[in-house]
């Protein structure tokens, strides 16, 4: 059934559909409606969950762990600090190998305070063995949520994911869901039924001490592998998703206008919609240019890249974060997964939009022009901050 | 108890960090305790608060009175803090 819904309510009716049976939740603008409605819908018994009301985001995801080893499907949702306080247990939750869906709401992070769109929150959590999905409209949440389910919780996976959107632009923005039945979402997901639980008559210890001598290598080696395969599962799992509920998912990767494109951008999240219609204003203009948006930053989908950037004369990186020192993560990450290819295009980055500052697709066309410089010339600059009140001036000394 | 399994590569352990022998009954721990817990059974009332208050389950209960399993007992000494009457003692524990 089709609604009109906001991104933070799609994320709630994903986790009624996926049935979660443990929702730990603590409040954090801009993702409190998610658990707000998820709070309705156990009320009203719509949705047969625990409702766990928590003191920290911390705890959420300690309860979140602790269900989830119990063999309860769990669901939990924050953002920006809220994320960052979760840290250490995000790195439990995958060492533990319990599949914990999380949706997160993409806030910058303080200070100066700021509740808007920002991608620092969760980027800075990349090596805690999560799967990180990044959304551009809201149906990608809902599909995205019932999909992690459907690869996190197979006996080879086993993996926790996040599932991002970017703050207000998706998270308080109403769209067009279609919403499909819980009968619709049952046939295609079975019920959690995980090997090794917590279980009176087979007693076990968890995550014990595993001294230098013994296996801790070979665990940490099985999340790497677990995160190989769930990059091909999230592929074979987006063809039965498709047949299932007749709309596709797509790919790790998603390609607008690039395979024949001289300068194409990289961008993640809700960037990727301004993008695609600046492409269009350049194509219009007869320029070959194109979008290649990551879905997809854990795990990285390097092979997708070298083959959507293969033709490639100049290639760009947006960033909607920054390692202080150093450069846009998604380029170094870009650049590393090009590093190895027969042909290199020359690459710059792009810092662009922290903090929620408003991304135009006149900007997005400056961009391609830079890359039409870049294409021609070669990089000067390597990395550039966008829209920074002052950039002139330094580029000028 | 199940014996100790015998791991070889990273194929053969189970995916999440786990080990289903009971560990404390694979491993006697009782080696670490400075202080022995000695229960005078002459003031003992019976109560059962260190059998309960005892965090590693080392006092069991036989026939209504506690008995401590000095092989896994670490020597915390909760079980003399929360004992109504006092009558149990905690002594150095010496070499022999």
């Amino acid at each position: 059934m089709k609604k009109v819904i906001t991104g933070n309510y799609t994320a709630s009716y994903a986790a009624k559909l996926c049935r979660a049976e443990v929702v730990p939740a603590y409040p954090i603008t801009p993702q409190t409606s998610i658990v707000e409605k998820i709070a309705e819908f156990v009320s009203s018994g719509e949705m047969k969950a625990q409702y766990v009301k928590v003191e920290s985001e911390h705890t959420a995801m300690a309860a979140c762990i602790s269900a989830s080893y119990a063999g309860a499907r769990t669901f939990t949702a924050t953002s920006s600090h809220g994320l960052v306080l979760m840290h250490e247990m995000l790195h439990w939750a995958a060492g533990a190998r319990t599949p914990v869906i999380m949706a997160n709401v993409n806030r910058a992070l303080a200070p100066p305070w700021s509740v808007w769109a920002d991608h620092t929150d969760s980027i800075s959590q990349r090596d805690t063995g999560w799967i990180q999905f990044y959304c551009e409209s809201n149906q990608e949440v809902l599909d995205t949520i019932i999909m992690c389910y459907k690869v996190c919780e197979q006996p080879d996976i086993l993996l926790p994911a996040m599932v991002n959107m970017d703050a207000f632009i998706l998270s308080h923005t109403s769209e067009v869901v279609d919403v499909p039945t819980i009968e619709q979402v049952d046939a295609f997901l079975p019920r959690f039924e995980p090997e090794w639980k917590l279980d009176p008559d087979r007693p076990m210890s968890f995550g014990s001490l595993s001294p230098p001598a013994s296996f801790y290598m070979e665990w940490r080696y099985g999340i790497q592998h677990a995160m190989d395969l769930a990059a091909k599962r999230f592929l074979d799992e987006s063809r039965h998703f498709e047949r299932h509920f007749g709309r596709p998912w797509g790919g790790l990767i998603e390609e607008y206008r690039a395979s024949d494109a001289d300068a194409v951008l990289v961008a993640m999240g809700t960037m990727a919609s301004t993008a695609k219609e600046a492409v269009d204003q350049v194509r219009a203009k007869g320029r070959k240019v194109g979008l290649v948006r990551l879905k997809a930053f854990r795990p990285f989908p390097s092979k997708e890249l070298r083959e959507a950037l293969k033709g490639a004369k100049a290639v760009g990186v947006m960033d909607r974060s920054h390692t202080f020192g150093h450069e846009g993560p998604l380029f170094s990450e870009v650049k590393a997964a090009l590093y190895n290819a027969p042909k290199r295009p020359a690459m710059a980055g792009f810092t662009i939009g922290l903090g929620g500052r408003d991304i135009l697709d006149s900007t997005v066309v400056g961009l391609f022009e830079r890359l039409h410089g870049v294409a021609e010339r070669g990089v000067t600059k390597e990395v550039e901050w966008i829209d920074l009140r002052g950039a002139e001036e330094e580029v000028a000394r | 108890m199940v014996d100790k399994p015998n791991y070889r590569t990273w194929k053969d352990i189970p995916p999440m960090p786990v080990c289903w022998y009971p560990s404390s009954l694979g491993n006697p721990t009782g080696g670490w305790r400075t202080f022995r817990p000695i229960i005078h059974m002459d003031k003992c009332i019976h109560c059962a608060l260190c059998w309960q208050s005892c965090p590693d389950a080392a006092i069991r209960w036989v026939e209504g009175s506690p008995d401590v399993d000095y092989d896994e007992c670490k020597g915390c000494g909760i079980c003399a803090y929360e004992c109504p009457v006092k009558t149990i003692e905690m002594v150095l524990e010496v070499k022999e």
